[in-house]
């Protein structure tokens, strides 16, 4: 089928630096086609910007393909934009109509300083992680699947909260900037197999222990975060994370 | 243990459960209440306050309850406090309202008003009846409490301040009685929705409930005590 092509107005953060104190810049864009991903017709911008001699639009992005979690942008009020469980990169143009004006901003939260425009730093997430989220020992190869008997639901669940990239899509549009929605999952996948249990009462204490030291916000059951969150991580996890941080306090 | 009251986490589930124990009250007090409705002239209300009086178990949960409703308040305002800081920079555009519900964001706001409320309540019924002995036990003679409830609720000031403050508390109930149990991580998949409608159900027997006294008082007057088939 042969899509058809937008002309665009793009309201877009600029700040040249964590100092700078940035503001709006408005660019129009124009024959985009509705096939693009919204990546691609940011690309688009920046080589229009380029060939002007001006400075193009930093944001960030590597797989293209919805897996890295790299593409943050907060699209009309919307993590990723208007789309449900997608990417940034795998929002295509025609879920945006001829002539609309689109407010593209970065992730705003305390806990993830705007670097450069769209780019904000999520290495916060990578302290969370460090601080616990991981198995010490190695579990060796892939072991023959008798030999670790571990129950079906779990193993599933396990998987889905596995699915988590990162992104912060969960943060930014938390109206508290809690981070629950992340840790939650990362607790989950290894509080659900046998390979996690010898840590997993330091691992839980540790890591909400450096999530409420990063700044963000406390949860409130919003569930802002379930509805962006690209992978669908759902809320089932935070009720896990409180009940393990929960039993962990009353252990140790 | 420190470490855990502390915590997000910890300061979320004291949050839980002082609301779930403001929860329990507030059935309580819609029991007691209801006995306005025996049409007696108040007596078994009069009855049942006098025996709350008199009780050392009674007097014992009111300090618990003076206590949870100054701890979840303190909370309230700290976890607010906190959450708003944690975006410095807001957004130009912010779709939040398609993503949750009004009731979630409002949590503060609705718990302001009814701390409101509880203010006036205490300061019109609890202090006269329970401190400075203004209003008299049932078999005394002088102003009885039943009466005063309905002189109050036939204010239509009053009756209004009541009614508005019901709505607020079921709108707060609306979220607030699902979210304890996901804070205290009694949630799962399979509970979610069952969690959910008791929550609004809850929210709409206490509202209703509630709004029932200032609305049959200002339309029947004192008179209401002593209705009869
Ligand atoms: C009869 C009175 C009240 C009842 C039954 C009640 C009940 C609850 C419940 C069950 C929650 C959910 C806790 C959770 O999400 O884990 C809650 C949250 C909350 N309440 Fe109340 N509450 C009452 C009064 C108040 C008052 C007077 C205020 C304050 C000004 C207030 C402010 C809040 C706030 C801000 C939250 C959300 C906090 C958070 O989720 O972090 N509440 N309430
Ligand atoms: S939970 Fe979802 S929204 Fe949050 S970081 Fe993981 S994938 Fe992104
Ligand atoms: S660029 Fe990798 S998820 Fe979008």
């Amino acid at each position: 089928m042969e899509g058809s092509s937008l002309n665009l107005t793009l309201k877009i953060w600029r700040q040249k630096n964590a100092q700078d104190s940035g503001k709006f810049a408005t660019y129009n864009v124009s024959d985009i086609s509705t096939d693009m991903s919204f990546l691609e017709m940011i690309d688009v911008l920046n080589e229009q910007l380029i060939t002007k001699g001006e400075e193009p639009v930093a944001f960030d992005h590597d797989c293209r393909e919805g897996i890295c979690g790299m593409c943050s942008m907060y699209i009309n009020g919307r993590a990723h934009g208007p789309w449900n469980g997608t990417t940034t990169c795998q929002l295509h143009m025609r879920a945006f109509k001829n002539g609309e004006t689109i407010t593209i901003e970065p992730w705003r939260a305390g806990a993830f300083p705007v670097i450069k425009d769209l780019v904000v730093n999520r290495s916060a997430f990578d302290r969370i992680i460090a601080a616990g989220g991981f198995v010490s020992v190695n579990t060796g190869n892939a072991q023959d699947a008798n030999a670790l008997p571990i129950p079906k639901d779990d193993a599933d669940a396990s998987f889905a909260a596995a699915a988590c990239i990162g992104c912060g899509a969960c943060v930014a549009s938390c109206k508290n900037s809690s981070a629950m929605l992340f840790v939650s999952a990362k607790v989950s996948q290894l509080a659900l197999l046998p390979q996690g249990q010898p840590e997993r009462i330091d691992r839980v204490l540790n890591m909400v222990k450096q999530m409420d030291e990063e700044g963000f916000g406390n949860c409130t059951n919003t569930g802002s975060c379930e509805a962006e969150c690209p992978k669908e991580i759902s809320l089932d996890n935070i009720a896990r994370l409180n009940r393990e941080y929960l039993f962990a306090t009353l252990k140790k | 243990m420190t470490k855990f009251l502390t915590s997000s986490l910890g300061k979320k589930t004291v949050m839980a459960m002082t609301g779930l124990f403001l929860c329990i009250f507030l059935l309580e007090h819609l029991y007691t209440n209801v006995q306005l409705f025996f049409g007696d002239g108040g007596k078994s209300f009069d009855e049942a306050s006098h025996g709350m009086v008199h009780s050392i178990i009674i007097r014992i949960i009111e300090v618990v309850l003076f206590f949870s409703i100054i701890v979840h308040v303190y909370q309230a305002v700290v976890l607010t406090k906190n959450n708003s800081d944690a975006r410095p920079v807001k957004y130009a555009v912010n779709g939040v309202s398609k993503t949750s519900s009004w009731f979630s964001r409002n949590m503060l706001l609705t718990g302001s008003i009814i701390l409101f409320f509880i203010v006036v309540h205490l300061y019109n019924f609890f202090l006269p009846y329970r401190i400075t002995g203004e209003v008299v036990e049932p078999e005394a003679q002088g102003e009885h409490l039943a009466e005063r409830v309905a002189a109050a609720l036939t204010n239509p000031y009053y009756a209004a301040l009541y009614l508005i403050s019901v709505l607020f508390l079921a709108f707060h109930l609306n979220h607030g009685f699902q979210s304890a149990f996901q804070t205290l991580g009694a949630n799962t998949k399979k509970y979610v929705p069952i969690l959910k409608m008791a929550g609004t159900a809850f929210a709409i027997l206490m509202g209703i409930g509630f709004a029932s006294f200032p609305i049959l008082f200002f339309i029947f007057g004192e008179e209401f005590l002593n209705w009869n088939l």
